[in-house]
């Protein structure tokens, strides 16, 4: 029964609460498409089988007694495993944590579940999501549905993988600067970063605490919002989330957008882009214009990205963005010494520090001690002022430049990756090329804004390509609206040849 | 400005100089950053959560009631308490300390620019600048008695802690004894610390140099220098502290003769030294070269803390009358001693309590006997305080009252207070089921006068005579009266009965 898994959530949520397919069949569907497909893509840490068939067993019974079942009553989701479930592992894809029993459930899970989602495992990623490509995983790479030999990108790539390949209805990521949006480009489907504060981070393992948020990755803009209403709204036990009022963005999705004012964002729109992404942009800025929104060009000019003599780019934000995550991350990711929980050394240690020692290194990959280090070094006594403080100025200036342009318009429109897809191992030997990846997304974070990126269909090597809208803080209602104008311009996304190969 | 001291007329003038760190835990309910109670004493680990133990993905919510203590004491301290502060963190690795960081308060802390004014033996008082009063999270405690391994027990871990840090300006072992005697008295007195050492609720950390040269002008590089600054850390009792003082100026002073010049600030910097409880001694643990870089930087978890006029004037509406104003008030009002304006000023509900009997009309002398008396044995004996022994004001007034209208003799008296701190109730009701209370019947006191004077003719002669152990034998006659009536006769009755009877012929 193919045509299931070709249901999106609500497609599938609506068939479950008419009887039309119990949400026991849904997960079979879903767990025997992981079964056939995910030894190739590997887009799952883990599969929690017998859990998400006595979850979606449940949901039947509750059905049969005439209950309510919830806004996600029956769907089967994956969740990143950088986000804490009570049950499984939460490995944030590092051998530190490969055996990790989290004690408690994330806000965003538990309020998955309370909504009757059924929770298939947890996906892949970046170690401790820090990367473009989920190379950097621990275990193994994901691939790309669209083309295994490619990357699926990063960090959330397991999430926006098996969302692409049809091996959950939908997915949460977490984005930090560019974590879902930039995979959703690559895999080709919905991926939304909500507005810092918007939903709440307990539970969501620390990368950059000031940038980190969680989001839906989905197959369409309504599955996103749909995602989104059930997991946004303050928390208590997060204080940095948000005491406002959650929209019901599901509902105001399909209300008419007038007087939409677009912005064309002028840094992003440099020559340095490709071409091909370039066009799409254009398409898009098009379909505004012929749905009868105001198009202007409008200047970030402290996210500007700048090509050098020998083609590297360059950027502001990006700099201001790897200072700030990695003295996070540095103070983060301190808490992973051996002693407490996680790995720890089997030799034999002469003292305290030799335990932290070898336990660190021999849990944390490449890429996280990395960035450890020059956390580290950005916040010792001397460096401070030249490098921290220094990056929170730039982020002023960002969120100035920001505050400016939404004065002017609704929504910015821009790319959300200088490229599509690229192959495994093409960027791995340097990381200052792979932190390029997020040229476009890294803003968004520093400002603390909302942004999503919406399928703008294929390139000619048959690769998907994302653009990407922000808005002001809290407007993810306009937000939605817009991607679901582009989306129903540009029509249905295209799901990879994978998918729908059983 | 300091007191200095001169070693003799050759060499320079020696002036101590000490800063002192406090730090006082509070006693709130919950702990800073959590929701887990802030109880001392239960078995290791039964007070923790995923934030307090640091797991992955927990997060911190201020506990309000603690920032609520810290303004109270910032005020108290005469500090300011700025509209603006906020959380940062203070990273070092430690197993004690789940997340490797401690949650604390760097450059903005809630308090800042105060002062406490010690009072000292002779009536002298030294004005203590403090230089600031932050709160931060308390880390857990390594357990080394087990067998095979160090234990770690998180009890602790995330108790809202407060500290105090004062300028330079203590330059003897009497004043550090005096300030922080002083803060334990001041936090009591707020009600916001237990500050019980025993519990580890105050632990000291003195920092001490000796300033060698003109005592008149300290920090005038021109006019001496300063020897290495030592920090001790970790001190939680007055003995020890105290001990450490002593240990380090002695041992300030013999480098000074040893070394000169080259025991100095300049040339040798900070070191951190340690206190060794069972020799009595400091030992050295590092120095600059080994000073721990913490990397504070604003914690991105916690939202920064606007302490509106509103609030800071709601709080200090709370804080009432200082202990040492209340001290002041003792002394001069009710004429008590140093010593028991002292005890009963030892934490707030005492002095409250003394204040209400008096109030309700109990004689103040007799007031202050009673609670300096029995009462202060029982609290010695409980370890808790005067108020807590749960003797009511009223019931302090009434025993009072009628020890001074002669209803009860002084034993009398000791009897109705023992039942009183067994099992409360009223002293009348309890004098008349004990049988104790005075007989006033003219004639039944006469004749337990007569009685005595009859069985001891040999003192009472002496009375008459106004021999020179007269005074000796009139309080033996009271006492032989007192015997035969069982304690009821009142003494001022049988005082007059027996001088009339015994005039001198």
């Amino acid at each position: 029964m193919a045509s299931l898994r070709q249901l999106s959530a609500l497609g599938l949520r609506k068939a479950i609460a008419a009887g039309e397919v119990s949400a026991l069949e849904a997960a079979r569907e879903y767990l025997g498409a992981i079964d056939e497909l995910d030894g190739q893509l590997h887009c799952f840490n883990q599969v929690h089988r017998d859990r998400a068939l006595e979850r979606a067993g449940a949901i039947d019974r509750k059905r049969a007694a005439g209950e309510p079942l919830g806004p996600l009553g029956g769907l089967p989701l994956a969740i990143k495993d950088n986000i804490c479930t009570a049950y499984g592992k939460t490995t944030c894809s590092s051998k530190i944590l490969a055996d990790f029993h989290s004690p408690y459930d994330a806000t965003a899970v538990s309020r998955l579940e309370a909504a009757g989602a059924v929770v298939l495992g947890k996906t892949n990623l970046d170690e401790f999501a820090m990367g473009s490509s989920t190379e950097n995983s621990g275990f193994a790479p994901t691939r790309n549905p669209w083309d295994v030999s490619r990357v699926p990108g990063g960090s959330s790539g397991g999430s926006a993988a098996a969302a692409a390949a049809r091996l959950c209805a939908a997915a949460l990521g977490s984005d930090t600067g560019g974590s879902i949006r930039q995979p959703a480009s690559f895999c080709g489907v919905v991926g939304l970063k909500p507005t810092y504060g918007r939903v709440s981070r307990y539970g969501l393992v620390a990368y950059g605490s000031s940038l980190d948020q969680i989001g839906p990755i989905a197959r369409n803009v309504g599955d996103a919002a749909l995602l989104l209403s059930v997991i946004a709204g303050h928390d208590g036990s997060d204080s940095t989330s948000l005491d406002r009022p959650v929209p019901d963005y599901l509902a105001e999705l399909d209300k008419p957008l007038k007087n939409l004012r677009v912005g064309l964002v002028s840094e992003f729109h440099s020559q340095s882009l490709w071409p091909e992404i370039r066009q799409a942009v254009d398409r898009c800025a098009e379909a505004f214009g012929a749905a009868g929104a105001a198009v202007t060009e409008v200047s970030l000019p402290h996210s500007r990205i700048d090509a050098g003599p020998d083609g590297i780019l360059s950027s502001y934000a990006v700099a201001c963005y790897y200072v700030v995550a990695m003295a996070e991350a540095s103070s983060n990711l301190a808490r992973y010494d051996g002693v407490h929980y996680g790995h720890r050394t089997a030799k034999p240690v002469k003292d305290i520090i030799e335990l932290y020692c070898r336990s660190r290194a021999e849990g944390f990959g490449q890429e996280v001690k990395r960035r450890i280090m020059l956390g580290t070094y950005a916040l010792s006594a001397g460096y401070y002022e030249a490098y921290y403080l220094k990056a929170l100025k730039v982020r002023r200036l960002i969120k100035n430049d920001f505050d400016a342009a939404f004065a002017k318009c609704d929504v910015l429109l821009g790319p959300t990756t200088p490229e599509t897809a690229f192959p495994l191992g093409a960027k791995t030997a340097d990381p200052l090329t792979m932190y390029l990846s997020d040229v476009y997304t890294i803003s968004a974070n520093l400002a603390g804004l909302p942004g999503i990126s919406v399928p703008a269909g294929l390139s000619r090597e048959n690769l998907p390509i994302g653009v990407q809208l922000l808005s002001g803080a809290f407007n993810e209602p306009v937000l939605l609206r817009a991607a679901r104008l582009l989306e129903v311009a540009l029509g249905p996304a295209p799901a990879p040849p994978l998918a729908g190969s059983n | 400005m300091a007191p200095t001291e001169a070693e003799n007329p050759t060499s320079p003038t020696l002036t101590t100089v000490i800063g002192l760190e406090i730090h006082c835990e509070l006693d709130t309910r919950t702990k800073m950053f959590c929701r887990c109670l802030n109880r001392f004493g239960d078995p290791p680990n039964t007070h923790t959560c995923p934030v307090c133990i640091g797991m992955p993905g927990a997060l911190p919510v201020m506990n309000r009631q603690a920032v609520d203590m810290t303004i109270k004491a910032g005020l108290a301290l005469n500090c300011q308490v700025p509209e603006f502060t906020k959380w940062d963190r203070k990273g070092y690795y430690y197993p004690d300390l789940p997340k490797n960081y401690q949650i604390s308060q760097y450059d903005l802390p809630l308090a800042r620019e105060g002062y406490l004014d010690v009072p000292l033996p002779g009536g002298r008082t030294s004005r203590i600048r403090v230089r600031r009063a932050h709160l931060e999270e308390d880390a857990g405690k390594n357990v080394h008695d087990l067998a095979a391994h160090t234990g770690v027990d998180l009890n602790r871990a995330g108790v809202p802690l407060l500290e105090i840090v004062s300028e330079p300006d203590i330059h003897s072992v009497e004043e550090v004894m005096g300030y922080s005697r002083s803060m334990r008295r001041l936090v009591r007195w707020l009600g916001i610390s237990q500050a019980n050492m025993q519990m580890g609720h105050m632990r000291f950390e003195p920092n001490i140099s000796i300033w060698v040269g003109d005592g008149q002008r300290i920090f005038d590089e021109s006019a001496g220098y300063f020897t290495p600054i030592l920090e001790i850390k970790n001190l939680n009792s007055f003995r020890s502290l105290e001990k450490t003082v002593e240990w380090i100026i002695d041992y300030h002073r013999a480098q000074i003769i040893e070394r000169g010049r080259d025991w100095s600030l300049e040339k040798v910097g900070k070191q951190n030294w340690g206190y060794r409880d069972d020799l009595e001694c400091c030992e050295f643990q590092r120095g600059k070269e080994e000073a721990h870089d913490y990397r504070y930087f604003p914690d991105p978890d916690l939202a920064p803390v606007r302490v509106e006029a509103a609030w800071r004037d709601r709080i200090a509406a709370e804080i009432g009358e200082l202990p040492i104003a209340r001290k002041g008030r003792y002394l001069a009002q009710y004429q008590l001693s140093d010593k028991e304006a002292d005890a009963l000023t030892e934490d707030a509900p005492t002095g409250d309590l003394l204040d209400s009997a008096v109030k309700l009309g109990g004689p103040v002398r007799r007031v202050v006997n009673l609670m300096m008396g029995r009462m202060m044995a029982a609290s010695n004996q409980k370890g808790s305080t005067l108020a807590q022994l749960g003797v009511s004001a009223e019931a302090l007034a009434e025993l009072a009252g009628m020890m001074e209208a002669g209803k009860l003799s002084a034993s009398a008296a000791d009897r109705v207070m023992e039942v009183l701190l067994a099992e409360g109730g009223k002293p009348l009701d309890i004098a008349t089921r004990l049988g104790v209370l005075a007989v006033s019947d003219a004639s039944a006191i006469e004749a337990w006068v007569d009685a005595a004077i009859a069985a001891n003719a040999g003192p009472a002669e002496q009375v008459r005579t106004g021999d020179k152990k007269a005074k000796q034998a009139f309080g033996f006659l009271m006492g032989a009266v007192m015997k035969l009536s069982g304690g009821k006769a009142p003494p001022a009755a049988v005082k007059q009965l027996l001088e009339q009877k015994l005039s001198p012929k």
